[in-house]
């Protein structure tokens, strides 16, 4: 991937920090303009949004594949669940726990994946995803995960003395995650280790004959990824208050996928656009005709990409 | 072309008007999700034929002149979809109940939710034992027998009729493996010291000859088989080759003449036992019988894209059938707590589909609506009814 890919100009200051207030002001304001099952549903949105970021960090600034961050999720979601069985657990805690599991487990796996490139990364990742689920159905680890059964959890409450209801409550824990997350992600970018990214993304050779850890760099950013998607996982089962090894199939790595994909490689707000997409186009094609909503599906997706070849993010960025 | 508009119009108004005259009334909503998309995609049969069901009752006046509209989403055999869904028709479509939802991971996904919202979920798509437990759950309500009640079948079977057989088991090492147990010894009762040897296999594991020869070894009369459909299969073919004369009883899971007895070779399956709660549309027993000669015209007339010889179309047709009984009953008080009263009250509802001498009975500490599952034995090249007491 040429240079000029991953650089681009950035818009003013000003205009930034207006669209970012809008933005943080229409995202508090959801909760009291949307009735409880759309509260619901912005909730599951932002979850994913916060999953593709994870791997937009890997594909978009590392430059290497993942069709496998579905399990990553998955271990995310169970190692929470398996924290707020009983209830007692803090939830916050839980969830950073599965970030940090999610984390090594990243780390474990970006080691083998260094030898390997591209589609090749690709395909050894996918291996990932499709194991996943069995793995969570083994008989040796029912005591911890509950089998094909899976687990119930405690859904959290809004603390005493906040009037916000169950849905309102666990949107602003998701939101505030995913703030802080962004916040994270874009520092990490603009600062060394993002420029050590886009550099071993760009031209690896010249990147080490700067003197950057080339190996260090690619196995640090499958962690990070790891994790971030791991947290999303957390959170999607506090929303849920359920995980399953079917929650977690090969199909929500792909959808992760098409939703960096749709929102753009390499654009970190594009992730929600790509969340919006994979969350709605389903029903949204279901809506249009019965029967065969993955052929219209695969028409928009077909068309999106000759329309906007980065993404609909792509639009947004000169 | 001057009669033709004015007409045309008049047709259009009409029309437009005619629902309200009609109706008069608000329909009937009913929820389910499917797994229409997605791995599971075979089961949706149960959600098409259920909505072919509606429509002709639909067309035959309704409930008491109302109609039921029935809102069956897909969940893409994904349980958090599944609670999506089940969101949407609680809280945007305000569905009076939901029935027939379906998957085991994806109803306990949705188990404490419609609890908590207390909407009837009624006849649920899954062999779970956790359906029946209206304690902690009373706006559930199963519908086909668990592996519990199953294993008790076949221990009460084996006690009775097969005394002084020692008994070996094959069972898959999971959850559904060992869910049959607690009921096989209860039904067994004193008779279970017969119980030999228990052999396990992993469901990854490619074959489990090895298994069927120890078992073989024990000198086993009995051979409880509790395998999914592949491992049956090869189960069925392997006691052939040791030429080991047992009674062989296979779960009602993979009793699929189609997808086990044939690969395993029909002569290897003959005198193969089971146990059924509804009629099979392949079994010749039933062809001329009303109810099947009933279900094959209706599936003719309103669902003719669905395959009437599968065994997931009389899961639908029934689940549909019972829905639309408890909304008759309730019908003069179509409110939630009226359709559970009756759904947990249910005595002797015949239902066409079941086996003869079943029927749907429940009672509000014990609500699994269908209690037992009759032996049918494995005859020339499909299920038969057999007399455990005549043989």
């Amino acid at each position: 991937m040429a240079l000029t890919d991953t650089i681009h100009t950035q818009a003013p200051p000003t205009l930034k920090a207006i669209i970012g207030g809008l933005i943080a002001v229409a995202a508090i304001a959801v909760p009291f303009l949307l009735d409880g099952f759309q509260v619901f549903q912005a909730t599951q949105v932002l979850v994913l949004a916060i999953a593709i970021m994870g791997l937009n960090l890997l594909t978009g600034f590392s430059g290497q594949f993942s069709l496998g961050h579905g399990a990553f999720f998955a271990a995310g979601a169970y190692v929470t669940a398996f924290f707020l069985t009983d209830g007692s657990f803090p939830y916050v805690g839980a969830v950073l726990i599965g970030g940090v599991v999610c984390f090594i487990l990243g780390l474990a796996f970006g080691f083998p994946a260094l030898k390997l490139d591209g589609i090749y990364l690709a395909l050894a990742t996918f291996s990932l995803a499709v194991a996943m689920p069995q793995i969570l159905k083994l008989s040796i680890l029912t005591e911890w995960t509950g089998g094909v059964g899976g687990l119930v959890l405690m859904k959290p409450e809004a603390p005493q003395g906040i009037p916000l209801d169950a849905d309102q409550w666990l949107y602003f824990v998701v939101l505030a995650f995913a703030a802080v997350l962004y916040c994270l992600v874009t520092g990490l970018i603009s600062g060394r280790t993002g420029r050590a990214f886009l550099a071993v993304k760009d031209n690896p050779l010249a990147a080490e004959a700067m003197g950057i850890r080339v190996t260090n760099v690619k196995v640090l950013a499958f962690g990070y990824s790891a994790m971030i998607t791991g947290v999303a996982g957390g959170l999607s089962a506090l929303v849920t208050a359920y995980v399953a090894p079917d929650s977690f199939t090969l199909f929500l790595s792909v959808n992760i996928l098409v939703g960096l994909v749709v929102g753009g490689v390499g654009f970190i707000p594009g992730a929600i656009i790509g969340a919006i997409f994979v969350h709605f186009m389903p029903t949204a094609a279901d809506s249009v005709y019965q029967g065969l909503q993955g052929v219209i599906y695969g028409i928009v997706l077909i068309a999106i990409m000759l329309l906007a070849p980065k993404g609909i993010g792509g639009l947004f960025r000169r | 072309m001057f009669m033709k508009r004015p007409l045309a119009i008049a047709a259009i108004v009409a029309a437009m008007i005619y629902p309200g005259i009609a109706s008069g009334q608000e329909t009937i909503k009913v929820g389910n999700t499917m797994p229409y998309s997605g791995p599971g995609s075979a089961y949706s049969e149960i959600g098409k034929v259920m909505k072919a069901y509606f429509d002709k009752v639909n067309d035959e006046g309704g409930i008491k002149g109302r109609k039921i509209e029935f809102l069956s989403y897909d969940d893409g055999y994904s349980p958090p979809r599944t609670v999506e869904q089940a969101r949407r028709l609680i809280e945007r479509d305000k569905v009076l109940l939901l029935a027939g939802t379906f998957g085991t991971p994806h109803n306990l996904a949705i188990h404490r939710y419609v609890n908590m919202r207390k909407v009837p979920h009624l006849f649920i798509g899954s062999t779970g034992n956790a359906w029946n437990d209206p304690k902690n759950f009373p706006w559930t309500v199963g519908w086909q027998p668990n592996a519990h009640i199953e294993g008790k079948v076949y221990g009460s079977f084996l006690a009775e009729h097969h005394p002084n057989e020692k008994i070996a088991i094959l069972m898959q090492n999971d959850e559904y493996g060992r869910s049959f147990i607690a009921g096989i010894e209860e039904g067994l009762g004193d008779k279970v010291s017969n119980i030999v040897s228990r052999a396990t296999y992993e469901a990854t594991d490619p074959t489990i000859d090895n298994q069927i020869i120890n078992l073989h070894k024990t000198g086993a009369g009995v051979l409880i088989n509790l395998s999914t459909p592949k491992f049956t299969a090869q189960a069925i073919r392997k006691v052939a080759d040791l030429n080991w004369h047992v009674v062989h009883i296979v779960p009602t899971a993979a009793a699929s003449a189609s997808q086990v007895m044939q690969p395993a070779g029909i002569e290897n399956s003959q005198g193969i036992i089971t146990a059924a709660y509804l009629k099979d549309p392949t079994d010749p027993r039933w062809k001329d019988e009303k109810g099947m000669v009933d279900f094959r015209a209706f599936m003719a007339k309103y669902a003719p894209q669905a395959n009437a010889k599968s065994v997931f179309s009389v899961i639908g047709y029934s689940m549909a059938q019972a829905t639309t009984y408890v909304l008759q009953q309730a019908a003069d008080d179509l409110t939630r707590d009226n359709v559970m009263k009756v759904a947990t009250n249910l005595q002797g509802v015949e239902l066409p589909l079941l086996l003869p001498g079943l029927h749907l009975e429940n009672k509000p500490d014990d609500v699994a609506p269908i209690k037992s599952l009759q032996l049918t034995r494995f005859e020339g090249e499909t299920w038969a009814a057999f007399d455990p007491a005549k043989q």
